[in-house]
């Protein structure tokens, strides 16, 4: 086996021990399983009285569903139970509701209407698989097509079809305040007007599809005192629990997973696609119920990473420097929000990418359209940006007739920079990264470049400040004119904390559209009866000179209710997605 | 439909059971037969993780009918170490970490075992070529093909 070099010069702050299995090769744990073929994965186990669930799905992008008839594959051979979205206890769901961010969008059977080609509405369950495939031809649902959207910013647009009735904006919503993620760093405007050169592109990636070799699925049984026993392909096999728990409306000590070997996940195992059904199916029939995902299914409905488009303008000084940069992005969620959420999140903690710039700003926007929900996927959010970012900085590169691996070195952090997500960079190895690969490229530097390092020239003077930041009311939710408005403030040089605006979700009039409906979010810790709405609240005087800047006065809002505290599932470990800091 | 009755040699051991007619045998092994060494992958014969040997042969067990192997020798992963003792292929599997997440390891070893049985010294080109039906996601064909070109070199590879 190879060893890895552990260059501990460029991580002296990393543990300074000796490492005995980094570098060095030890057998796995699981090998001998897999080279016998004795690991077991979660299709491998057998079960006396199995029944099979297939699914009947949508065949439109878009469609209101008008009738469902199921007489005729209910008397067909073999089927023992046909499921219904009414069957299903709690038939809305967001796979973040564990740790009580977004509301619930997606049914685990359709209802009323289908939002894109794939979606669940009928599952049945029978003694064969071929009998199940048989009686979902049988099965008769009466569409009315409606129009789709496909493109990310067009459904955006005011009279864009409504692809999503939880979020009628076809945005996600942000703390039920905002219609994006957004990040604000000194003055991008100001930062173009100074620069030599501006330049601005639009990437746009494709999804792709996971295609683990194993596809998706799950085999429940009934266990004794009412448990049930699930072989799952889950990635997260708590979060699975957690889900089905959520769903068929049991305590999740009545679930027992068993998981760990997974054929094949890169993300897209995490979504809890079949476990709901099967259990559902096992419960209803008291038959075991293997629910498993043939490769047609695994493509239209197992999600895959969302598309985003991606547009970058930067302001370039003819010495290399990037003295502003602006990226807007459109993360493309299809029809449910299932990751995408957290998604965007990433992307916004992720820009400017690895390099210190004075005046950065972006918006990063989750869209719904009439896709195959998409979902996590290896470093999703982050790898798509990374990609326009650094094609991005090839122009540039070109554009200062520099050369690429040179105007790296140039602006990438160094320790002790300040970011603009306004906390120190640290540990920065950028530097050393391109010096390292241009050496074995035979790539040739300037002496200048090699002899630069992450050590020297950050953290003093303009790159260790926050700049005095212009702020906008841009984005938030309820102001139609909101998504093109000016500046509204401006936060004085060294501020760290934007309080996050507390006006509330105006009902109705977002952006001209209908008002919203009302989806009862699962509250499973709360007295029955939701506080009222907060009256309307006026907006915050538009704007405040720097010099005189104080924190915008707190809205008069009614006393939040007084509930008991919810369970924070999780939260540790999706920490980022409430913006709180890990320790 | 009335089922018919099938026999064939499975890893050495005669089985009896009943199929299906339009049964295939990937079906028959694992949910019939309880073998769960060949997987299900795409069932359209793309992906490799059903191959088991047939004769001696290399087949997609998905796409052969269960009938047609009456009286015939199939063999699977499950029964390729003897006893305790792994085939060369797997020892050198394991010494190349030539598995990711394992799903797809069994028909890549039933592939290189009737790679080897039939030409015991292949060139780089042979190994890829002869791998070349079977899909691993994971993307690591690099420690798959150094696997068994190691096993190919190892005392006793020859034996299939």
């Amino acid at each position: 086996m190879a060893t890895m070099e552990m260059r501990k010069d460029l991580f002296a702050d990393e543990r300074d021990d000796n490492l005995n299995v980094i570098g060095k090769g030890v057998q796995r744990q699981d090998m001998p399983g897999h080279v016998t073929a004795r690991t077991r994965f979660f299709d491998d186990h057998a079960f006396d009285g199995m029944l099979h669930l297939k699914v009947v799905r949508s065949p439109h992008h878009h469609a209101r569903i008008r009738a469902i008839d199921t007489s005729a594959a209910e008397r067909a051979p073999g089927v023992k139970r046909v499921l219904r979205g009414a069957d299903v206890p709690v038939n809305k769901n967001t796979l973040l509701s564990l740790i009580n961010f977004g509301k619930d969008d997606e049914p685990s059977l359709a209802v009323s209407k289908v939002s894109y080609k794939g979606e669940p509405v009928v599952a049945i369950l029978a003694d064969s698989e071929a009998q199940a495939l048989a009686a979902c031809k049988l099965v008769r649902i009466d569409y009315d097509p409606l129009p789709a959207v496909f493109d990310v910013e067009e459904t955006l647009k005011p009279g864009a079809p409504v692809v999503n009735e939880t979020y009628p904006g076809n945005y996600f919503e942000y703390h039920e305040r905002f219609d994006h993620q957004k990040l604000r760093f000194g003055d991008v405007e100001r930062g173009f007007a100074g620069a030599d050169i501006v330049m601005e592109h639009r990437y746009q990636m494709s999804p792709i599809e996971h295609a683990p070799t194993e596809t998706n699925g799950s085999i429940a049984a009934p266990e004794q005192n009412g448990r049930y026993l699930v072989h799952s392909c889950a990635q997260g096999l708590f979060f699975a629990l957690g889900t089905t728990a959520k769903i068929v409306d049991v305590e999740s000590n009545q679930l027992h997973f068993i998981g760990g070997t997974v054929g094949g996940g890169f993300g897209g195992k995490v979504d809890s696609l079949t476990e709901p059904l099967a259990v559902l199916g096992a419960m209803l029939t008291g038959r075991p119920v293997r629910f498993v995902l043939d490769r047609e299914e695994e493509m239209l409905y197992g999600s895959p990473r969302g598309a985003e488009r991606i547009y970058i303008k930067d302001g370039l000084m003819r010495d290399g420097r990037i003295v502003a940069r602006h990226i807007r992005s459109y993360f493309d969620a299809g029809a449910y929000t299932r990751l995408s959420s957290y998604a965007a999140i990433k992307c916004t903690a992720h820009v400017p990418g690895p390099y210190w710039i004075p005046n950065v700003a972006s918006d990063i926007y989750v869209s719904y359209t009439n896709r195959c929900p998409s979902t996590a996927m290896r470093g999703f959010g982050v790898t798509a940006v990374d990609f326009a970012l650094e094609v991005q900085m090839d122009r540039l590169a070109e554009a200062a007739n520099m050369d690429p691996m040179e105007l790296r070195i140039l602006n990438a952090y160094r320790d002790g920079d300040m970011k603009p997500h306004r906390r120190a960079a640290k540990n920065t190895a950028l530097v050393e990264c391109v010096q390292v690969a241009a050496e074995k490229a035979n790539w040739p530097l300037s002496e200048q470049a090699k002899r630069a390092s992450s050590l020297i020239g950050g953290g003093a003077g303009e790159r260790s400040q926050i700049p005095a930041t212009q702020l906008d009311a841009r984005g938030q939710i309820g102001r139609p004119d909101s998504r093109n408005g000016p500046v509204t403030q401006v936060l004085p040089a060294g501020t760290s904390r934007i309080a996050p605006s507390k006006q509330p979700v105006m009902e109705g009039a977002r952006d001209g559209r209908a008002t919203p409906t009302q989806v009862p979010r699962y509250e499973p810790q709360r007295p029955a009866a939701p506080p009222p709405p907060p009256a309307y609240q006026p907006a915050p005087p538009p704007y405040q000179p720097a010099s005189s800047y104080s924190p915008p006065p707190a809205p008069p809002a009614p006393p939040p209710p007084v509930a008991p505290a919810q369970p924070q599932h999780g939260a540790v470990r999706f920490s980022s997605v409430f913006g709180t800091r890990r320790r | 439909m009335a089922k018919l009755p099938l026999q064939f040699r499975l890893n050495g051991s005669d089985r009896a059971t009943f199929v299906d007619p339009a049964s295939n045998l990937l079906d028959t092994l694992r949910r019939g037969l309880g073998d769960f060494g060949p997987k299900y992958g795409c069932g359209q014969g793309t992906c490799g993780v059903c191959t088991v040997l047939v004769d001696g042969e290399p087949q997609l067990a998905c796409l052969t009918l269960a009938v047609s192997c009456e009286g015939r020798q199939i063999e699977t992963t499950s029964g390729m170490a003897d006893g305790p003792n792994l085939h060369p292929l797997q020892d050198a599997f394991m010494d190349h970490f030539a598995a990711q997440c394992g799903f797809c390891t069994p028909g890549m070893l039933t592939a290189a075992r009737a790679l080897l049985a039939k030409n015991p010294q292949p060139s780089r080109e042979e190994v890829v070529e002869a791998i070349s039906g079977n899909i691993c996601r994971c993307t690591g064909y690099e420690p798959i093909i150094a696997a068994i070109l190691a096993a190919a070199n190892a005392p006793g590879a020859r034996r299939a």
